[in-house]
């Protein structure tokens, strides 16, 4: 039996018994009272003990110490109903509190699930079961289908895909070929794989994410350290005010009895206890954080996800961030020929090269292309690229590569991105744009963040003014700062901390290559599309998983719903609490109203944090 | 240097904040932070002062709350 199980197995029998002595009508008195003492004693024997315990040890402000003293003294003034009644409920809310942290630890316990039991490793040509823990750098494992990827790995063999849910939320399948890389925590759908392991278990993906998550708690929000802090005179406070009630006033008012005002003051030692307070308000940031995590951002501490919510100017990286970073075709403008025979020509020329503008142009082509067409290639470092295909001499580069062969610069009226210009015999046949390409989510994650408290949309680029005025203005930004260096971006940054209020945050975006400085000085450093990048985790104090920026709304979302529901609990809290000392020092509320009251907040205040352990995506 | 405990049968978070509380106040702690809801405690400090402050933290645990017992993570 577990120890809740026999809490409440104690607070059922000991309810029944207080049950049969209300009901019962004794005659003898010393009977009534010994029932009573018998209910009372099986349901808070242990908070009895514990209250003996620490009054030796000095220590009287402790919740069982001032929980006993209030019972007991209910006794001692004849008020038996009251004095069972309050332990009984008392330890009615303690299971509960109990239950519910139980519950959430447990939720974060499935997070974990994602930790990999075993890994399997090819050693002298056999296949041994080992702890993922002892595989060194270098070694062959061996992944069946349905199994998780117990480290990062590079896939010699096989063929497969992989379920990332754990690791993004997202539940879209990932395709993987030899010479991919596999993150660990992912599963292994279908395929058999052999994979060469890259990181240690401790440098893996899982591990990372886990000790993420696991010491994302400890950093504590300050709606977290004011509730301790808080929690640490109330309590002193409510008991000095109970003992100057229960003596003070039978002094000075010349009708009060003694008992009155002992009732009154044992009252207040029943509300005495903060606990329902202090328990709710890191039981919402941890759901918060595992709520987040579970769809895919991963929150560095309870302060970020707290400090969240009041991003006041969000400041985009561009590559990588709402683009893609990867060039793509955008435009065709054709001279003579179709726009295929253009890309076609294009393409050919091009196809020796690796460049980043070359493979966009084959990709545009789309067909495979056939070595045997192009004889000869030259490229010309600055220009271009001159090739022969087909027997016939095509040239493909930029505006110096026209001044070559003579020919006036035809400027296409849009340069948002690179022109490549393909000259045919020195014949112009037309130009190419080629640029990086806007994310499918950028606009929709600039349209949600304006329904947000963010005031400023900003880019920053290390590209030309062109390109970066282009995506912001289709994006709606509200400013673009282009043709930047890394040092620029943090200058730029600091200039923009000068801007928002003193509560508002400044929320910094990037792919987290090259940007560890920016992300730093943020108060927020968001780095995305990490998955696998360890130096962009380590930077960051935010990580989406996914390369989607509009994880980033997800985020704030989720922020504001556990900021509110702190505040709520705080607000609602205190006010029952304050309620109660004030009726209480009236005698207007009897024990049994105020530990009703304060077991019923503690309830309802878990109840509210728990809501976000189950938020949805 | 950083070193991890857990805090096995912490079950108020009343008490995860004395105890946070208290081994702050341990001399040559840089900081200690205790999370209620991993019961994980972390103490920061100078190497060579560690075994000595691990050992007082382990008491004033003891002290604060004897249900709960400090296990090495």
């Amino acid at each position: 039996m577990s120890a809740n199980q026999k809490r409440l197995l104690r607070i059922i029998i000991g309810a029944v018994v207080f049950v049969m002595a209300l009901v019962i009508p004794f005659s003898n008195h010393f009977v009534r009272f010994a029932v009573f003492l018998i209910s009372f004693l099986v349901v808070g024997i242990d908070v009895i003990w514990k209250a003996i315990r620490n009054l030796f040890r000095g220590q009287l402000f402790d919740e069982n110490f001032l929980m006993g003293i209030a019972t007991i003294g209910a006794f001692a003034i004849g008020e038996y109903p009251e004095g069972v009644a309050v332990m009984l409920l008392y330890q009615i809310g303690e299971l509960f509190q109990s239950c519910a942290v139980d519950k959430s630890r447990r939720s974060i316990a499935d997070l974990m699930d994602i930790r990999p039991d075993y890994a399997q490793v090819l050693r002298n040509g056999e296949l041994q079961k080992v702890d993922p823990d002892e595989v060194e750098i270098g070694e062959t494992i061996v992944i069946t289908a349905g199994e998780k990827i117990p480290l990062d790995a590079e896939v010699i063999e096989g063929t497969s895909t992989l379920d990332t849910a754990a690791l993004t939320g997202e539940s879209c399948p990932k395709e993987v070929k030899p010479g991919d890389l596999l993150l660990s925590g992912c599963i292994n759908l279908n395929g058999m794989l052999t994979a060469h392991v890259t990181k240690e278990f401790s440098e893996s993906t899982v591990n990372t994410i886990l000790d993420l998550v696991e010491n994302a708690s400890s950093r504590k929000a300050t709606s977290e350290n004011f509730i301790t802090k808080f929690a640490r005179y109330y309590t002193p406070i409510v008991v000095i005010l109970a003992a100057a009630l229960a003596v003070i006033p039978p002094f000075i008012l010349a009708d009060a009895s003694f008992s009155e005002w002992i009732y009154r003051a044992l009252t207040f030692l029943v509300v005495s206890c903060p606990c329902a307070l202090v328990i709710s308000i890191p039981l919402s940031f941890f759901g918060g954080l595992g709520g987040a995590s579970r769809s895919g951002v991963l929150i560095k501490g309870s302060n970020y996800l707290e400090a969240l919510a009041q991003t006041e100017i969000v400041v985009f990286d561009k590559t990588g961030t709402l683009t893609k970073g990867v060039f793509a075709v955008q435009q065709i403008h054709p001279h003579g020929v179709s726009s295929e025979a253009l890309v076609e020509l294009a393409a050919y020329a091009e196809s020796y090269s690796n460049h980043p503008i070359s493979l966009s142009l084959k990709e545009a082509y789309g067909k495979e292309i056939d070595k045997q067409r192009v004889t000869k290639t030259e490229e010309i470092a600055g220009l271009g690229v001159i090739a022969v295909v087909d027997g016939k001499q095509v040239a493909v580069g930029n505006q110096k590569m026209l001044a070559r062969f003579s020919l006036p610069a035809t400027v296409p009226n849009d340069q948002a991105g690179t022109l490549v210009y393909v000259i045919e015999d020195g014949i112009y046949r037309g130009s190419i744009v080629i640029a990086d390409q806007i994310k499918e989510d950028a606009a929709k994650t600039i349209d949600l963040l304006r329904r947000t408290r963010v005031k400023e949309l900003v880019m920053l680029t290390g590209d030309a003014k062109s390109i970066g005025e282009k995506v912001a203005r289709q994006l709606g930004l509200d400013q673009v700062f282009a043709d930047l260096l890394p040092a620029d971006k943090v200058a730029k940054v600091e200039e923009l901390l000068k801007k928002k209020s003193a509560k508002g945050k400044l929320l910094f975006v990037g792919d987290g290559i090259n940007d560890a400085p920016v992300l730093a000085r943020a108060d927020l450093g968001v780095a995305m599309g990490a998955l696998g990048s360890d130096a962009a985790i380590e930077a960051a104090d935010i990580v989406l998983m996914t390369d989607e920026p509009s994880k980033l709304f997800t985020a704030i979302q989720i922020s504001k719903k556990t900021r509110s529901i702190v505040r709520q609990n705080i607000v609602f809290a205190l006010t029952v609490k304050l309620l109660v000392l004030l009726f209480s020092a009236a005698g207007l509320v009897t024990m049994w109203a105020a530990v009703f009251a304060d077991v019923g907040v503690s309830v309802l205040a878990i109840l509210n944090a728990i809501r976000l352990i189950r938020c949805k995506k | 240097m950083k070193k991890s405990f857990k805090l096995v049968g912490l079950d108020c978070a009343n008490c995860a904040a004395k105890i946070e509380t208290a081994v702050q106040k341990i001399d040559g702690v840089q900081s200690a932070t205790v999370s209620f809801m991993t019961t994980k405690m972390t103490i920061e400090a100078e190497r060579e002062e560690m075994p000595a402050i691990v050992e007082q933290a382990e008491a004033l645990v003891k002290k604060l709350e004897p249900d709960v017992k400090m296990v090495k993570a």
